[in-house]
């Protein structure tokens, strides 16, 4: 069964918010899902169908189920694989829909790492003593950031990628978060400003990271039949793919991703290819999860993601692929260090003509968001999904 | 410059001849008897048959840098890194007793053990 076309995205929410010390993480769910709700035209009566992942508190769906008040719910998926769980969640809601599992979907991420402090990047990433991985891991200081630092050294060791070229994925963000008033930083920024930067964990500059922000979002996936009555511009489910990627049993490989496989899925559902999209919302950690994500997805030829973003290539309005307009999660926000749902928000913007009017892509029929969780290469989900305008 | 102190590895009740055995100066890697194919990191079952048919060989000890990452924003700075070892597999590991500025993808490293908190002996490498 393919879902092609059998589910809309009805209603999106981005929180304002980048720093919420007098919010709850619950309390930013719940915003999201109301400001979702609303752009949709839906209440929380019509909501037969919840998906969340790990930033939720207490028992996930059903701690939020109960705070946020949906008394019809049938429907539940709590499938957590990092920041990519939400792009994952749009095709299993669009699964679920088509199925007749359920008509309306809503789909909430929120957290508040800056607020608490926490060391995202630096500080050793443990996912629990009884992991079995962890033991050979943890005790040799593996953090976010050296982790992508040593995708990132790899990349350059086997295809000649510079530091300048990662730094312009930054340039082009920074272009785009200057006309988001929201982001985090709205400077625009040089490939010198970015290489210039404090070295966090060679090869990786400060620039090379994403922002470290508190707040959330929600979007509703909603039915056809559903989509037809509502007056709101719904962006129509194309193809979704998901993999995940890991240490391989010891043959470690760190120069691509799972959006080898994840990308072909949904290419192949949405029956189209990289040369068709107008739009891209690539996840972006760090810059080397861009560029290694564009060759993954086919965007360019394995080891030339270099050459392919250099330029200003992915800068709305002079590259060929403009990605992330919002600023990405590279200057606008990262909220819970999970920006798989603000990638699929960015799209549906693009697709409905209400991104910013310095980065709106003209004509924009066909957009891609990809998540990206974990940790690259070695333990991480990959998700895709295609999203077309309602009449695509 | 004092070097990072190394956490002690999580007890695990299916590592524990590993730990042993590193204790004792030797690295075993855990080999499928299916297959003949070694893999990483230890587990009891195989990865390539899930079969319990998996025997524990010792490492020569030589490989070669894949990658690595100095963490610069760290007090003290430590070198992380996935080793590729002779045998076929590909293991995280410190590079310890060096300077770090030296470090290159290939350079050839052989195995040494450094104390970790508690005591337990853990393998790390070192410029060959």
């Amino acid at each position: 069964m393919h879902t092609r076309g059998k589910a809309f995205i009805a209603g999106i929410s981005e929180h304002p918010n980048r720093k919420a010390v007098d919010k709850s993480v619950a309390q930013l769910h719940a915003e999201s899902a109301r400001g979702a709700l609303d752009d949709a035209g839906l209440s929380i009566d019509d909501v037969d169908a919840y998906y969340c992942a790990g930033d939720a508190p207490g028992l996930g769906p059903l701690s939020m189920i109960e705070y946020m008040g949906l008394k019809n719910v049938r429907h539940m998926d709590a499938t957590d694989v990092g920041g990519s769980s939400y792009v994952l969640h749009v095709g299993h809601a669009a699964q679920a829909i088509a199925a007749g599992k359920c008509r309306v979907a809503l789909i909430t991420l929120a957290g508040r790492p800056r607020s608490e402090g926490m060391a995202t990047g630096t500080a050793p990433r443990n996912y629990g003593d009884a992991s079995p991985d962890v033991p050979f891991e943890f005790i040799y200081g593996p953090t976010v950031v050296n982790m992508y630092a040593m995708a990132a050294r790899r990349h350059m060791h086997e295809f000649g990628t510079t530091s300048e070229q990662l730094a312009w994925i930054k340039v082009a963000a920074s272009h785009h978060a200057q006309h988001n008033e929201h982001a985090m930083l709205r400077n625009v920024v040089t490939v010198d400003d970015v290489v210039n930067s404090p070295m966090i964990s060679d090869p990786l500059h400060r620039l090379d990271c994403c922002v470290i922000s508190d707040g959330g979002g929600a979007f509703v996936v909603v039915a056809p039949e559903v989509a037809d009555s509502l007056t709101r511009d719904c962006v129509k489910v194309l193809g979704c793919g998901e993999a995940p990627k890991n240490l391989m049993s010891g043959q470690v490989d760190l120069t691509y991703t799972g959006a080898r496989w994840s990308g072909p899925q949904a290419f192949e559902e949405a029956g189209v290819s990289p040369g068709d999209i107008d739009y891209a919302s690539i996840y972006d950690s760090f810059t080397i999860t861009v560029l290694e994500t564009l060759e993954d997805l086919g965007f360019c030829e394995k080891g030339k993601g270099g050459a392919f973003v250099s330029d200003g290539n992915l800068i709305s309005g002079t590259g060929k692929l403009p990605f992330n307009t919002d600023g990405g999660g590279l200057c606008s926000n990262h909220p819970m260090n999970r920006g798989g749902l603000t990638k699929v928000l960015e799209a549906v913007r693009q697709l409905r003509d209400e991104a910013h009017p310095a980065v709106q892509v003209r004509d924009c029929q066909l957009a891609l968001a990809h998540g990206t969780g974990g940790s690259l290469g070695t333990r991480m989900g990959s998700s895709t999904t295609i999203l077309g305008r309602a009449d695509a | 410059m004092s070097a990072r102190m190394i956490p002690a590895p999580p007890a695990n009740v299916e590592h524990q001849e590993f730990w042993d055995a590193c204790n004792e100066g030797r690295l075993m890697l855990p080999r499928c008897g299916d297959t003949g194919r070694f893999f990483w990191y230890p587990r009891k079952l195989s990865p390539f048959t899930l079969s319990g048919n998996v025997e524990a060989v010792e490492a020569a000890g030589t490989g070669e840098i894949y990658t690595y990452s100095v963490m610069r924003r760290s007090d003290p700075q430590y070198a992380i890194g996935y080793v590729r070892l002779d045998e076929g597999i590909t293991m995280m590991t410190n590079f310890v007793d060096c300077d770090f500025d030296s470090l290159a993808v290939g350079m050839k490293v052989r195995l040494v053990f450094v104390e970790a908190e508690g005591g337990q002996k853990v393998p790390c490498f070192t410029p060959a």
